[in-house]
């Protein structure tokens, strides 16, 4: 009889992730690069302006190599990319120097989000169910949606208009530089962050309330209950750790969408993240910087659901040890 | 109307820059009183003495992380203000009013009908890392334009130039393959920036060195660009700012909410529903500066039912330009009069009659061209130009009393200038205009010109076109662009429906002098121009 030990669960099941990721992860890269090339309009077009004549056009398409067919242009982009190399952008500067500190700019918003919001939203979702259905879980659950349904421009707005326009406690201009200092910066983030951060609290708020709901409804708790444990202390011990699993996904669903869905609040802010950078190089036909800004989106998810699905086996014996 | 309320009305038309100043002088002269009000205008207001000192920073609408220094691009006014506008200098620039005037060019005069161009070149002049401007500076600036395998924007417009040779340390000649009154003019284009030569030919666009006002100190492509004083600058007094930090703030909202905030000191491109909020706050300012840019429904000329100068008539007169210029543009642009010369280019004659919404007349010519009614499909998109979906349907309404049915076709956004622009016979387009009336009828009229949208070929418009150009005097010339106007007006396949205005908000503490509106951003020269009152 063959004796599988959880550490081989977890690392079949990354090999597995891994080479699934890496497979969708090329699907993405083909999918976009054809999409982005059948877009109307060039590189030339775009950086040429109203000087765009047919003939610069023409000029630029052949230096960009653009007059290749799709298919050869792909393959050199793609075995470049295997090697690590993103190649140069149409700007002729590498295409690394031109994502690498947005996407840095990014993480750091992103993680100073995640950072409040997601221990909150798990207290929160305690005390929700702590008092379910009573005065405080009304209350933060009426919150909470409000916030949600509201789209999360019109937070930012009112942030600003609160904060920065009458309070002038802020500023409204999150455009951090290079030039500036430390202190600056994180003032400048506030704002946004506080944003992501109402923007994500309901939903991982909510579904760490659902999924303890779900296990207080098991007998083992109304066992714990009969043996006279203090309802906190059979949440917290009893309930939390087997619902993280269903937790754990949620979480990593919204730390993929702090990094790679938050074009809008960037737009609003003027964060110079990596959204911005997707957004103008579509708009530019900069082709190799949007397919590396697709590829580090679909790196996110694939890593951050796989991070999910490890916790969810670790936290739960019977997919540790699975027959 | 009483003299005081109509004066104020004036003033008013005046700030929106619905009449030219010529005209406001005319009418308020007429009251006899123009001297009295001068304080009324804020834009009339240069009699204050610049002041030195301050760090100005504006909010800019188009910043792209594609923006490189490279002058064969710069697409946008962030590009073209930072590097063409404040780090570099042309040979020449074009002042506020319209008028060109030397810049690194200490003098310029033509020679041989204007087919050779004698550019004497300023002495004394440095680029920033403190080396010398030197005649093979400005002959590789535009060489790089001019190879054979150049991507640059200007290499079309460069195409009439021969050969450029220097003619002693500090003259340039300019060779034409034909004359051109108005090369001068095209020596301001923006991406004709004089830059640095390399060794072996080439210029050194990447290490961001020029002769301008200001010197770059930090610049993050998408995000700002910083820039300090240059201390050696050529211009008598000039800049006035210590520092500049161009900020790109794409979004709307934000640029207003930034300046609103105080976290620049003026931002352009406003948007047209918030310039009554801005002009009720007390410590902001508007100002409104006609622009070349226009906005027009072009039909081709050489398919049916376009093909028939009556039916252009019939379309021009079918539709009522006040209206939608009141409400779609909300009052802040100027009704168009079929022609693509604005006020402010020299030579401008407005045409005559004004192309107003007349249904008999429209319906009169209809009836010369055989027709009971016509139909037009006239394609469309939000991308066209502002407003121009609501423009289209503005339009269609005016028009159908006159019995023309006009079907708004709504192209996508998306790729409209590839697919639609040049390609459909009736579609609307956005002109950012050129400073002369030779540049932009080569541009888009001529019979051969790249973007003939309307695919129009006068005979003796083309004629008039060559003639004009090469003709160095200048009654002659205003005649012949005069007719030429006209004959665009009467013939032409284009409806401007309006001009617009350059529209920037700022701060009441910073202060300007004439604004020009040949290019944006103060002619791209705003960073040098403008100054902090307090």
């Amino acid at each position: 009889m063959q004796i599988i030990t959880s550490t081989d669960v977890v690392t079949k099941l990354l090999a597995q992730r891994l080479a699934l990721g890496l497979l969708s992860m090329f699907v993405v890269s083909v999918v976009i690069f054809v999409a982005v090339n059948s877009l109307p309009g060039s590189f030339a077009a775009a950086v040429l302006g109203q000087s765009a004549t047919p003939e610069a056009v023409a000029a630029f398409n052949q230096k960009l190599g653009l007059d290749q067919p799709l298919v050869s242009r792909y393959l050199t982009w793609l075995s470049a990319t295997v090697t690590g190399d993103f190649g140069t952008s149409f700007t002729n500067r590498p295409v690394s120097t031109m994502v690498m500190p947005r996407l840095w700019n990014s993480l750091k918003l992103a993680i100073s989000a995640a950072l409040i919001a997601v221990p909150l939203a798990i207290t929160l979702g305690a005390i929700c169910v702590r008092f379910v259905n009573r005065l405080p879980d009304r209350i933060l659950s009426a919150t909470t949606l409000s916030t949600i349904s509201l789209p999360e421009f019109f937070i930012a707005y009112l942030l600003i208009l609160v904060l920065a326009a009458k309070l002038q406690l802020l500023p409204s201009l999150s455009t951090i530089r290079g030039s500036m200092g430390f202190a600056d910066q994180a003032i400048r983030m506030i704002l946004p962050v506080l944003t992501l951060v109402f923007v994500t609290l309901a939903h991982m708020m909510r579904a760490t309330r659902a999924a303890l709901l779900n296990v207080m409804a098991q007998p083992y708790i109304e066992m714990a209950r009969l043996k006279g444990e203090p309802e906190t202390r059979i949440i917290l011990r009893h309930a939390l750790p087997n619902a993280i699993g269903s937790i754990a996904s949620v979480v990593a669903l919204n730390l993929a969408y702090l990094i790679a869905g938050v074009v809008v609040v960037e737009a609003v802010f003027v964060y110079p993240g990596i959204g911005d950078t997707m957004v103008s190089a579509v708009s530019n036909r900069d082709i190799p910087v949007v397919q590396a800004c697709a590829l580090i989106f679909s790196a996110a998810y694939i890593l951050l659901n796989l991070v999910a699905d490890i916790i969810a086996i670790a936290s739960n014996p019977r997919l540790m040890h699975a027959r | 109307m009483s003299d005081m309320n109509e004066k104020k009305y004036w003033a008013m038309e005046l700030s929106k820059g619905r009449i030219s100043r010529r005209e406001f002088l005319g009418r308020t002269l007429a009251l006899g009183a123009a001297t009295a009000m001068s304080g009324m205008i804020p834009s009339l207001a240069f009699a204050e003495e610049p002041k030195k000192g301050g760090f100005f920073r504006i909010g800019m609408s188009d910043p792209s992380q594609q923006d490189t220094s490279d002058p064969a691009t710069w697409p946008a006014s962030f590009a073209q203000s930072v590097f063409s506008g404040s780090m570099c200098n042309n040979l020449t620039e074009i002042s506020p009013d319209g008028s060109i005037v030397g810049d690194l060019a200490e003098s310029f005069e033509p020679a041989d009908n204007a087919k050779k161009w004698i550019f004497k070149i300023r002495q004394g002049v440095t680029f920033h890392n403190g080396k010398s401007l030197t005649v093979e500076d400005i002959i590789q600036s535009y060489q790089y334009h001019m190879t054979a395998d150049s991507t640059s924007g200007a290499r079309t417009l460069l195409q009439q130039v021969d050969t450029i040779t220097a003619d002693g340390p500090n003259t340039i000649v300019f060779n034409l393959k034909a004359g051109s009154a108005d090369f001068p003019f095209l020596t301001a284009d923006y991406h004709l920036a004089i830059m640095e030569s390399k060794d072996g030919g080439g210029i050194n666009w990447e290490q961001m060195v020029g002769t301008g006002a200001f010197v770059m100190e930090n610049f993050e492509p998408g995000v700002s660009a910083k820039m300090k004083r240059n201390p050696n600058y050529h211009k008598n007094n000039k800049p006035y700012f210590d520092e500049v930090e161009f900020i790109g703030i794409a979004d709307w909202t934000a640029r207003l909410n930034a300046l609103v905030t105080d976290e620049v000191d003026a931002i352009i491109d406003v948007d047209l529903r918030n310039t009554s909020l801005i002009e009720r706050n007390s410590g902001l300012k508007l100002s409104r500066v006609p622009a070349l840019r226009h906005w027009t429904f072009d039909m081709d000329t050489s398919v049916e039912p376009f093909n028939d100068p009556n039916v252009r008539l019939a379309l021009k007169y079918a539709m009522d330009r006040d209206e939608i210029v009141k409400k779609v543009f909300l009052g802040e642009a100027a009704r168009g009069n079929d022609t693509p010369v604005a006020n402010i280019v020299p030579f401008f004659k407005d045409p005559t009659p004004q192309h107003g919404y007349d249904i008999e007349k429209a319906k009169e010519y209809l009836k010369k061209a055989g027709l009971e009614t016509v139909t037009a499909n006239l394609s469309c998109a939000d991308t066209a130009f502002p407003g121009a979906m609501e423009a289209a349907a503005l339009y269609k309404e005016q028009a159908a009393k006159a019995g023309i049915v006009i079907n708004i076709v709504r192209e996508a956004e998306d790729g409209y200038w590839d697919n639609v622009w040049l390609k459909k016979p009736f579609n609307a387009s956005d002109w950012y205009g050129r400073p002369t009336c030779d540049w932009v009828f080569s541009v888009g009229y001529a019979a051969d010109a790249a973007w003939n949208n309307t695919h129009w070929k006068n005979e003796r418009f083309n004629e008039l076109l060559v003639e004009a150009r090469a003709e160095t005097d200048q009654a002659k010339r205003a005649e012949q662009y005069a007719e030429m106007q006209q004959i665009v007006h009467d013939d032409g396949g284009v409806i401007t429906v309006a001009f617009a205005n350059w529209t920037y908000a700022m701060s009441s503490k910073v202060s300007t002098a004439e604004i020009g509106g040949a290019l944006p951003c103060d002619n791209l020269r705003m960073a040098e121009r403008w100054w902090f009152t307090s």
